[in-house]
């Protein structure tokens, strides 16, 4: 296979993990600041927030320390079950799913925050348990924000760089993502790859950005 | 309020318009295993300039080679190898007539100081308890041109490839190998001095040459004068001590 297509479905699938890993993460926090009072709530919420704002070595530099061989979470892993995060597709997972987390969190709280709670209390009024209410009323009422917050989780993914190059390092195949394998290749001065790669990056990217507008209020529903 | 905020808008304005960096800049772009003998140097050479400003651009000598090709605004090139430097000088981005030979490095192959596999030569990297071992991108960095070189040479290349954590700079590998995240790593003897409380030299890696850095103007430089003055600082006696220093060999 050619390399712009190995480190392409390597991109793809470190996305396509961030942004599931997101789904569960973002949605289920989200519900909990938007739904529920207590103290410390605004500061969680910035403190979650921070990795949309941090610049990315900074990002890379704490996961670096804590889950690296001598961090106080990677010694533990390595200790205990062997685990290396550092250099490996998991930590390319990791360093994604953080960076991309605000934009599900952010968007998921919103569209929860929106809903008129009339419908969640006449759903209870009519026998539906509190799961129940959640997956068939809260969440469908939801799903518009949540989508486009998860498409843009995804195209964060997919372009992640600076954190990933810090704590995973550039392997081919393993965690060389679309962006490192570009920044690779200018390095190196191979810019016939280069063209490639960007041309992949910039398409994906245009497509996701569509989808979104698409989800965008006032618009046929996809 | 609104009057506070447009004033205190008026300030930031004012601020971003100030000039970056004042004087006749001299902007250098030097191998990243440079980078403590450089700035020591910048400073020296500062003192004599006072009006000029050294701008130092660290990075790996083929980075810094795609960086000229590219029309980066740089007054001096100093790489950690001829072979960039014979690069730069087939694509005519320096002054070929001025171009000179300024310090000798041994390449090694460092371990973090705890490390405990007893790792004396290449063959030595083959073993089991060697998991990772960290290697400057051979395509820019040519710490890792001349590791690899090396490995082909002594027909391991096959055994390795399977270890090998590439780097972006020979300072990104020395880094690797000080968080113990790697088990062994190819860099200069010069770059395994700065961290001795951490990493240690396992052995020197055998080369056909040794490594020697070159360093010559740009063509086409606006402070040539400066540009020549600086090369002559690094090449005379101050530079040479500040480099001996650091632990490079005179070519």
């Amino acid at each position: 296979m050619e390399p712009a297509w190995i480190a392409l479905s390597l991109s793809l699938k470190v996305a396509g993990w961030a942004t599931l890993l997101n789904a569960v993460l973002g949605i289920g926090i989200a519900y909990a600041l938007a739904r529920l009072r207590f103290p410390g709530r605004n500061l969680i919420d910035a403190l979650l927030t921070l990795p949309m704002v941090l610049p990315p070595t900074v990002l890379g530099y704490y996961l670096l320390v804590l889950l690296g061989r001598h961090g106080p979470i990677g010694a533990f892993l390595y200790e205990r079950f062997g685990i290396t995060l550092v250099f490996t597709f998991t930590g390319a997972v990791i360093a994604a799913t953080i960076v991309a987390f605000p934009l599900v969190m952010k968007s998921a709280r919103a569209a929860f925050e929106t809903i008129d709670p009339q419908f969640e209390k006449a759903a209870r009024v009519l026998g539906l348990s509190p799961p129940a209410v959640f997956f068939r009323v809260t969440l469908p009422l939801a799903r518009r924000g949540i989508l486009a917050g998860l498409l843009l989780a995804f195209a964060r993914a997919l372009g992640e760089f600076g954190a990933t190059l810090m704590i995973a390092g550039s392997i081919p195949g393993r965690t060389q993502t679309l962006s490192i394998a570009v920044y690779e290749a200018v390095q190196a001065g191979q810019d016939a790859t280069a063209n490639v790669l960007v041309a992949i990056v910039s398409i994906t990217c245009m497509a996701v950005l569509l989808a979104v507008g698409r989800l965008a209020p006032g618009r046929a529903p996809v | 309020m609104f009057r506070r905020l447009a004033l205190a808008s008026l300030a930031c304005l004012v601020a971003m318009a100030a000039p970056i960096a004042r004087g006749a800049g001299l902007t250098v772009s030097a191998a990243a295993s440079l980078q403590n003998a450089f700035r020591e140097i910048a400073i020296a050479w500062e003192a004599r300039h006072a009006r000029d400003r050294v701008l130092l651009n660290f990075a790996a000598s083929g980075t810094l080679l795609q960086q000229l090709d590219k029309g980066a605004p740089v007054d001096v090139f100093a790489s950690a190898d001829r072979e960039t430097m014979d690069r730069a000088q087939a694509k005519k981005l320096i002054d070929a007539a001025a171009r000179r030979d300024f310090a000798r490095n041994v390449l090694v192959v460092a371990v973090p100081t705890a490390s405990s596999p007893a790792i004396t030569s290449l063959a030595d990297l083959r073993q089991d308890a060697v998991r990772r071992v960290a290697i400057g991108d051979p395509r820019s960095v040519p710490a890792g041109r001349h590791a690899q070189a090396a490995l082909d040479a002594a027909g391991l290349h096959d055994a390795i490839a399977p270890k090998r954590i590439v780097a972006q700079s020979v300072r990104q590998v020395l880094d690797y190998v000080a968080r113990g995240e790697v088990d062994a790593g190819f860099v200069y003897a010069t770059d395994a001095a700065i961290l001795q409380d951490r990493v240690r030299v396992a052995f020197d890696v055998p080369l056909d040459e040794p490594v020697r850095y070159s360093i010559a103007p740009v063509k086409g430089t606006a402070n040539a004068a400066g540009a020549r003055s600086f090369i002559d600082f690094v090449t005379g006696a101050q530079g040479r001590e500040i480099l001996a220093r650091h632990g490079f060999a005179q070519p």
